[in-house]
């Protein structure tokens, strides 16, 4: 066995494999990062219309509650599902890295909301009344006060559920999207030993996930440090 | 739009898929457990073990917490038999999701020992507690309380985690609505009602393990 | 006519118990009404009422013969213009310098010029004694200090009437008497203000009237020494003998 695993190795390890594998580690990363962007503003403005107090907002903060729960209680795989087949039958003809990217956007927003929630909840209430007697409007008042001390609370566990994140994109393989663990397949129907292309496959993923940790890490220090 | 949804076609197979989801508890509740055995041995081997035993555990941890279950799980079930052991895709998904899980559980119970303040032993000491005591009355129910919320998302979060299952043709809740997908192709419909029920169980778990924490560790919270 | 006229207030939060149960009382011009009472009397709701944090469900406001109303933003920012409050705590925006808490809402929405309005805030700071803190950040400042900024804040707006809940209440004991100095020097300065206080020897001291009030009513009106040391009422006679054993 292990004279034929020694064997594939150079045949794995081949320039046109390693660009391939560079290829879909990128859209793994992408994935996961522009679905993160997208996500923060989606769940951020989600975030908003949940804690506002005003009578007229009931009907959208009730669709945010809804839409919120929803993203953050179903599993990744059905929810791709979903909208792959949503997608096919109002006829869209979206490639499916574009369904994927969609699926992405709309889970990390549910999740994103909730972690931007919590954050804006952290700022003490008087803080809110000393800006609402001042005569701020609400714009002024996320801007200028909420959300420059809500966003030390908000980026440790939004950083955090963007490297979580990461790893779930794997599923995205599920519907043929050529990412890291679409490639593992790829390789090891090709004949490749199971170890070798799935073992690379999680080096890849250690790869690009454990730095992004560590700096997580140095980054909450760091928070931690100038809050006091 | 062409495509019409039609549930009445589909609604037959609801209580198949319901045995799916009773499917996907057991293997999060396994997984649960064995992670939640495996953590608390890891947990005491770093505060408690020797240097090789805690690199061990960091390895362990670092790996299985930096790489996606899924991939790990695809290992597991196509790589090992060319070590001469081939686990069923039941048995692969179970260890994997243990294994996962079991590195989760390590770095929570982790916490869980090192948030255990001096000060609390302190005062046990000079209310005249034996060591005995003190673990029972003092630091048992403090670890039982800061534990509980973690432990409680981690379960959660597995059980949406049962769904990749469904990849290696296990039929849970998943496989089984991809089962159904194959045979009347109402796919909307199908994965609607698979996600209504993820979304029905997710909660149920959620008040469950809440009130439960309430009554028994006055853990504090609330479901939304 | 009085100045600031409060008539039969009605206000709750929810449905059930009404936190002000029909509350009045009148305030002269340049005035300083102390305002006592056991906690969950209603003296805080009232002054959120005033300044338009909650909406009274009944009752009148008239300031300077203006009736106030609470019906709509403009009105609310119109009754900002004339009330401003300094709260307990957290006052102070965290995220900007002192200076910059005293000059915010000038220039960002009354849209005054800046150099102006900074100016003004420089010599407000001074006044209350902070000249040498104006770029600190409320995180370096005392709890005095912060409380301190807050009036400077509060009269950037030049407002009529300044509203204080228990501003020092908060404070550790050896910072209250600056921010105490502070009042001082406004009542000196001839400002009306509704002052919530438990600092009884000052509500004797700096007051022209005092209000007890118990349950959302107002019980008991009087000079402070009338009120302090001879409370005509009983419930106003329990409240003082509570306060005054230590």
């Amino acid at each position: 066995m292990w004279a034929s695993f020694l064997e594939e190795i150079p045949r794995f390890f081949t320039y046109y494999n390693g660009i391939f594998l560079l290829q879909a580690g990128a859209r793994t990363i992408g994935l996961s990062a522009i679905g993160c962007i997208i996500g923060f503003a989606i769940g951020f403005f989600l975030a908003i219309i949940r804690i506002s107090r005003e009578r007229s907002f009931l009907p959208m903060r009730l669709f945010s509650i809804n839409f919120v729960e929803f993203f953050r209680r179903v599993p990744f795989l059905v929810t791709l599902m979903l909208i792959f087949f949503v997608c096919q039958a109002l006829k869209l003809q979206l490639s499916v890295f574009t369904v994927a990217m969609i699926t992405v956007c709309l889970i990390a927003s549910g999740f994103i909301a909730e972690i931007v929630r919590a954050g804006i909840e952290s700022v003490h209430i008087t803080q809110w009344d000393a800006a609402e007697v001042l005569n701020l409007s609400m714009a002024q008042k996320l801007r200028l006060v909420i959300v420059p001390q809500a966003w030390k609370v908000i980026l440790p566990p939004a950083f955090s559920f963007f490297l979580s994140f990461i790893k779930d994109t794997a599923l995205a393989s599920q519907i043929g999207v050529i990412e890291l663990t679409y490639t593992g397949k790829v390789f090891n129907n090709k004949g490749f030993s199971a170890i070798l292309v799935f073992g690379t496959i999680l080096m890849m993923y250690f790869i690009i996930s454990y730095p992004l940790t560590r700096f997580g890490r140095w980054m909450e220090r760091k928070l931690a440090i100038s809050k006091h | 739009m062409q495509y019409t949804i039609h549930f009445s076609q589909v609604l037959e197979y609801i209580p198949y898929l319901i045995g799916g989801a009773w499917i996907s508890f057991q293997i999060a509740f396994l997984a649960f457990c064995g992670g939640m055995v495996i953590g608390l041995a890891g947990a005491m081997a770093k505060t408690f073990g020797n240097r090789i035993l805690k690199a061990v555990v960091s390895v362990y941890v670092t790996f299985f917490t930096n790489t996606p279950q899924l991939v790990q799980i695809y290992f597991i079930f196509f790589g090992l038999p060319q070590f001469g052991l081939t686990l069923s895709s039941y048995e692969a998904v179970l260890v994997g999701m243990t294994l996962n899980a079991g590195a989760y559980a390590t770095e929570i119970q982790r916490a869980g020992f090192l948030s255990v303040r001096k000060s609390e032993l302190e005062a046990a000491e000079t209310v005249g507690m034996s060591l005995l005591q003190s673990v029972r009355y003092v630091i048992l129910p403090h670890l039982a309380r800061v534990l509980y919320p973690p432990f409680s998302n981690l379960y959660i979060i597995m059980t949406l985690g049962t769904s990749m299952a469904a990849i290696f043709g296990v039929e849970e809740l998943t496989g089984r609505s991809f089962n159904v997908n194959a045979i009347t192709f109402r796919s909307i419909e199908i994965f609607s009602i698979t996600a209504g029920l993820y979304i029905l169980v997710t909660i149920a778990a959620s008040f469950i393990l809440l009130y439960f924490g309430k009554w028994l560790f006055r853990v504090k919270g609330k479901v939304f | 006519m009085p100045y600031l006229s409060i008539e039969d207030i009605v206000a709750s939060y929810g449905d059930d118990v009404p936190v002000l149960a029909g509350v009045g009382f009148s305030i002269e011009k340049g005035e300083i009404v102390s305002l006592i009472g056991p906690s969950g009397s209603g003296k805080s709701t009232l002054l959120r009422v005033l300044v338009g944090l909650t909406k009274p469900k009944s009752g009148r406001v008239c300031l300077d013969g203006v009736p106030i109303s609470y019906v709509n933003k403009k009105a609310l920012r119109e009754a900002r213009d004339r009330f401003a409050i300094v709260f307990q705590q957290y006052n102070l925006f965290q995220n900007m310098t002192a200076l910059r808490n005293v000059t915010v809402a000038p220039i960002k929405v009354k849209k005054r010029d800046p150099r102006q309005v900074e100016e003004e805030a420089i010599a407000l700071l001074e006044k209350v004694g902070l000249g040498d803190k104006l770029h600190v950040y409320p995180d370096e400042l005392s709890g005095g200090q912060q409380q301190r900024v807050a009036i400077a804040r509060a009269l950037a707006l030049k407002p009529d009437i300044l509203l204080l809940d228990e501003v020092t209440s908060a404070l550790d004991p050896e910072l209250i008497n600056e921010v105490l100095d502070t009042i001082r020097i406004l009542a000196k300065e001839g400002m009306t203000m509704l002052i919530i206080s438990h600092e009884m020897a000052f509500v004797k001291e700096v007051s022209s009237k005092v209000v007890f009030m118990d349950e959302g009513k107002v019980v008991e009106i009087g000079k402070p020494k009338e009120i302090l040391d001879n409370p005509k009422t009983a419930r106003a006679r329990e409240f003082m003998a509570k306060i005054l054993r230590h």
